[in-house]
């Protein structure tokens, strides 16, 4: 399992690193989305720094939902998809490699957007980088939700609106304590319990995902 | 007499309401070759699809090297078929070699074969080139190479000669007459007469989701 995981996340971030997608549309989507949030804002910079944490997870939502459905679009081509279905690939090793490859992904442009945070919205440095790790643990588990979500709405003709709607009741707990544990890092506060509901989360996508993908890709 | 690889019985495959497959019956036997003719949209595709594990069987029962296509095993099916489709087996933003080299590993295949699987199939230096900038002649050639490194029991081809030059075609002439006698079983489908078939091999012509004839 560990062996396919690697051999697909190898692949999947060859392919990005090759097309550029992440780096020549996904990444300066979400930096235009921060700076217009700024903008909309206003000159204050006291407000900017208290709306960042969740500013910066509604970029984030609208970053993963692209990644995910990139992602998907890699296996999508019906020659691609068959002949890969032939070489009997562990689904659980395909699920952990997507999601790897995912979560590298969303950790790249997370550490981006994160630097954008403090140009664009002022957040305090030394804060910032405080809340990367839960910032990190937050965008693992969406990877993982995303890859679950994103096979669970298919490859159809619906699948690209049909994606969003599912994912956001399974995102929406994830970026509330993602958010949480950035304004806690920033400001002050508890911030275990806003990891705990994230390494939860984590561990349970990636349990369901290892028992379901399989099963989701052949229906 | 040869083993049977595959047989139908009435096979059904419905999809969307619709029957791709309306009741196919056929026996398929060890190291012959089948050429499966017959109009668009007659099934030929969906009855490849169905040999190889990639449709679930609506109706019906089957059977393709041992698996019982009505169980949940048809992932061990899919090890034991080489398929190639219309659309080539790839990932056009990897190397033909990078491509090769995925397939090699995932299958446990020894990636040192993949020179000599792309010189046997008249495509060496491109090993380089990014699947995207082949020609559809090239992408096909990639995908027979895909399939020789493969060596799987049963080969599906989807329209194989569509895309090839005549040196191409050939070649898969050639191909063909050199894993039949290495045992395996070719099936492919084919709108066009097939001119230097082997010895003994069926055509299987289609007719609305039905084998009409066999010769």
């Amino acid at each position: 399992m560990i062996r396919v995981a690697l051999l697909v996340a190898g692949k999947d971030l060859r392919i990005e690193g090759r097309s550029r997608v992440l780096l020549w549309q996904v990444v300066p989507f979400g930096v235009m989305a921060l700076l217009l949030a700024g903008l909309a804002l206003g000159p204050s910079q006291a407000g900017h720094s208290s709306a960042a944490p969740g500013l910066f997870y509604l970029v984030i939502l609208f970053v993963t939902l692209l990644m995910v459905a990139r992602s998907r679009s890699l296996d999508a081509r019906a020659g691609t998809r068959d002949s890969v279905a032939t070489l009997g690939l562990d689904p659980a090793g395909v699920f952990l490699g997507k999601v790897l490859a995912l979560a590298v992904e969303l950790w790249v442009t997370g550490a981006l957007l994160l630097a954008g945070t403090v140009v664009v919205l002022h957040t305090g440095l030394a804060g910032t980088c405080s809340a990367a790790p839960s910032v990190a643990l937050t965008l693992g588990a969406l990877a993982a939700a995303g890859v679950l979500h994103g096979a669970l709405s298919g490859s159809g003709e619906g699948a690209a609106t049909l994606l969003p709607m599912l994912s956001l009741p399974a995102f929406a707990p994830l970026l509330i304590a993602g958010e949480r544990a950035y304004s806690a890092a920033l400001h002050g506060g508890a911030l275990w319990e806003w990891w705990t509901i994230s390494l939860v989360a984590l561990a349970a996508y990636l349990g369901l995902g290892v028992l379901l993908y399989g099963v989701l890709e052949e229906s | 007499m040869s083993e049977s690889v595959a047989s139908l019985d009435n096979a059904l495959v419905v999809r969307g309401g619709f029957p791709l497959l309306s009741g196919v019956t056929l026996e398929i036997a060890q190291g012959t070759m089948s050429v499966v003719t017959g109009a668009n949209g007659v099934g030929k595709t969906t009855l490849l699809r169905l040999l190889g594990g990639l449709v679930a069987l609506s109706g019906g029962t089957g059977r393709v090297c041992g698996v019982d296509l009505a169980s949940e095993n048809r992932r061990a099916l899919r090890r034991r078929v080489g398929w190639l489709g219309h659309d080539g087996p790839f990932y056009d933003d990897l190397s033909v070699r990078e491509n090769l080299t995925f397939a090699a590993k995932a299958m446990g295949r020894p990636v040192e074969e993949i020179g000599a699987v792309l010189a046997r199939a008249g495509i060496e230096g491109r090993e380089k080139v990014l699947v995207r900038a082949l020609s559809a002649g090239q992408r096909r050639r990639v995908g027979i190479a895909w399939l020789l490194l493969r060596r799987p029991e049963l080969w599906l081809l989807d329209e194989p000669y569509a895309a090839l030059d005549v040196a191409g075609r050939d070649f898969l002439d050639e191909l063909f007459h050199e894993v039949l006698a290495a045992g395996a079983t070719v099936a492919v489908s084919a709108h066009e007469h097939l001119r230097s078939l082997p010895a003994g091999t069926r055509t299987l012509h289609m007719v609305g989701g039905r084998i009409e004839t066999v010769s």
